[in-house]
């Protein structure tokens, strides 16, 4: 967004007055704090608490800054609790529902987008059509689906495919790649053709390379999905050899000290916040697109 | 014109196509496309790991019809939705109208109030549920040094849904106010100029160009979060576990304890084809809205 800013509700005139100043800056200093309190400090309750020891931690009166430093419970937590295993659990998931989705749909979208098989557009109104559908109400047919699926006869219970293949398909990517695709110029792609290039080799040396901004924000939601997933790693993964952090932090709960939990949670968050620090733009721009669409 | 070798050609290009196009049709058929049916027809089955499915007729629906949870969780998931929609769409509205004044710390107030959102949820239940605690809790703490009287955050009937409410507020609300803030900076100065100069104030021009320029966005966000918030589960699932004396049990929480305590996928499926048909009324409205637009 410029910062030069268009006029808004307030007029420049109205801004510029003395009081409308004092005003402005009241207005815009309390909302820094309470944002800040609002938000970054429960982060840096949690960031803080894990430094605490137990029995600090238990007090009846919390302490703003830590009495006694106890940083060996982030490497207690990651290392005798075992949540190192469940950190790599969480990070093979992300890893290969990335690689799936990118494989998968951008493959779909591309079919879908240039080579114009018959019935795409019925098969693309399909794939939008449960964008509508509320996942909760598809909850129970998909789990029994995944413990015996249909033409194959496998169980994926206990296995990555059960995050990975149900996270394939997946409208809202079909949906913004197929539009980004849609605006590559046809005659870039006849050009290549006409070197002798196959639909294979035009994707992967005219599309993709073009493509990078929304194969970022594809990547970005990918990952970010498996990794804040709860609910459906919970029911489809049960043996805890297996469960991501997210799932298994909530089963340790009860048994790890409240200190290690603390350490848990913020290892859990980490990868995401410097997601966020380093792809803001793109999060913000996908969130947009998705909820502005046209 | 039309002639064989023609026709075989156009024949290759559409194999060509389907084979990009089949991994994502596939992926589609057996997590989308099937269990939508299935879901629907197992509400007339009864269901179990060990013997073929045997179909009961509207059994499910009438076991449904006569749990008094049945009601209770919709009295409840009404009640949740309620309060969502007076917190969580009024606060991030005004904050969005705030933020769209202020010329400085954009780009801060932007990012934290973004924060939450990319927290995994578990991570922001089990902190809260840590906020919340009635002994070391923060929130108790701090009304204490208020003087203000201690609450029984998640204990007491009365307040227990206000609390997941509050949790549910801070952790999405960001969304919301950056897709706001989107659509407030696409409304054109010149009409605010223009109710200036007709002598309105600022509540004025609030209340009949910000909200009228707004109008389309705030009715999508609003359809989108009923139909969100309908489907709450982890708030209830980790920090009440339905209680106290059933006063948070939603319609997912018990849908989740008819599949995956007791078994039942057949009457849990009777209930995911109630939550449809309801999510399916406000999606039908959504959609006449955007198909509207264009």
């Amino acid at each position: 967004m410029p910062e030069s800013r268009e006029r808004t509700l307030i007029a420049p005139a109205e801004m510029n007055r003395r009081t409308g100043r004092f005003l402005y800056w009241f207005v815009l200093c309390s909302t820094v704090l309470g944002f800040t309190l609002a938000f970054v400090f429960p982060l840096y309750w949690m960031a803080g608490g894990a430094l605490k020891s137990s029995s600090e931690l238990a007090d009846q009166n919390p302490t703003l800054i830590p009495h006694s430093w106890h940083p060996e419970s982030y490497s207690e937590a990651w290392a005798n609790v075992g949540l190192s295993d469940y950190f790599l659990n969480t990070l093979l998931l992300a890893a290969g529902a990335w690689l799936t989705q990118l494989l998968v749909d951008v493959a779909a979208a591309y079919a879908l987008s240039k080579l114009r098989p018959a019935l795409g557009n019925i098969v693309l109104g399909m794939m939008l059509a449960t964008l509508m559908l509320p996942v909760s109400a598809l909850l129970v047919p998909t789990y029994l689906t995944v413990t015996d699926v249909p033409l194959f006869g496998v169980n994926l219970i206990n296995t990555p495919w059960a995050i990975w293949l149900p996270a394939c398909a997946n409208a809202f990517n079909i949906f913004i790649l197929k539009r980004f695709f849609d605006q590559i110029p046809t005659e870039l792609l006849d050009s290549a053709r006409m070197d002798g290039a196959g639909p294979l080799r035009v994707l992967v040396s005219v599309v993709l390379p073009l493509s990078r901004p929304v194969l970022a924000v594809v990547s970005i939601f990918a990952v970010v999905g498996v990794w804040k997933d709860f609910l459906w790693p919970l029911l489809v993964l049960p043996d805890p050899a297996r469960q991501p952090i997210t799932v298994a932090l909530n089963r340790l709960a009860e048994f790890m000290p409240a200190n290690q939990l603390l350490a848990g949670m913020v290892m859990a968050s980490i990868p995401l916040l410097v997601i966020f620090l380093i792809f803001q733009r793109h999060i913000i721009a996908g969130l947009t697109a998705g909820s502005l669409k046209g | 014109m039309n002639n064989p070798s023609r026709r075989r050609r156009r024949l290759s290009e559409h194999l060509v196509a389907y084979s990009f196009l089949g991994a994502g049709v596939l992926c589609f058929a057996l997590f989308s496309w099937y269990p939508i049916v299935r879901g629907w027809l197992l509400g007339f089955q009864e269901v179990t790991f060990s013997q073929p499915a045997t179909w009961v007729g509207w059994d499910n629906y009438r076991r449904l019809f006569a749990d008094p949870l049945f009601v209770t969780a919709w009295k409840n998931t009404g009640y949740f939705t309620l309060l969502a929609l007076v917190f969580g769409f009024a606060a991030p509205f005004l904050t969005a109208v705030v933020l769209n004044e202020f010329r400085h710390a954009r780009s801060y107030l932007r990012m934290t109030v973004y924060l939450p959102v990319m927290l995994p949820p578990i991570v922001t239940m089990l902190l809260w549920r840590w906020f919340y605690d009635p002994g070391p809790g923060l929130f108790n703490n701090v009304l204490e040094t208020f003087h203000l009287p201690a609450q029984q955050w998640l204990e007491s009937e009365n307040i227990s849904m206000i609390s997941l409410v509050l949790v549910s507020t801070w952790a999405n609300m960001g969304t919301t106010t950056l897709i706001y803030l989107a659509a407030l900076g696409s409304i054109p100065g010149e009409v605010y100029e223009a109710a200036e100069l007709d002598g309105a104030s600022i509540r004025q021009r609030l209340w009949h160009v910000t909200i009228p320029q707004m109008r389309f966005i705030l009715m999508i966000t609003l359809l989108l979060q009923i139909i969100g918030t309908m489907q709450v589960f982890i708030e209830p699932y980790v920090l009440t576990g339905g209680g106290p004396d059933d006063a948070t049990v939603t319609v997912l929480l018990l849908l989740y304890r008819y599949a995956f305590v007791y078994n039942d996928f057949g009457m849990a499926s009777a209930m995911s084809t109630v939550l449809f048909i309801v999510l399916g009324l406000f999606a039908a409205v959504y959609l006449r809205l955007t198909r509207g637009k264009g």
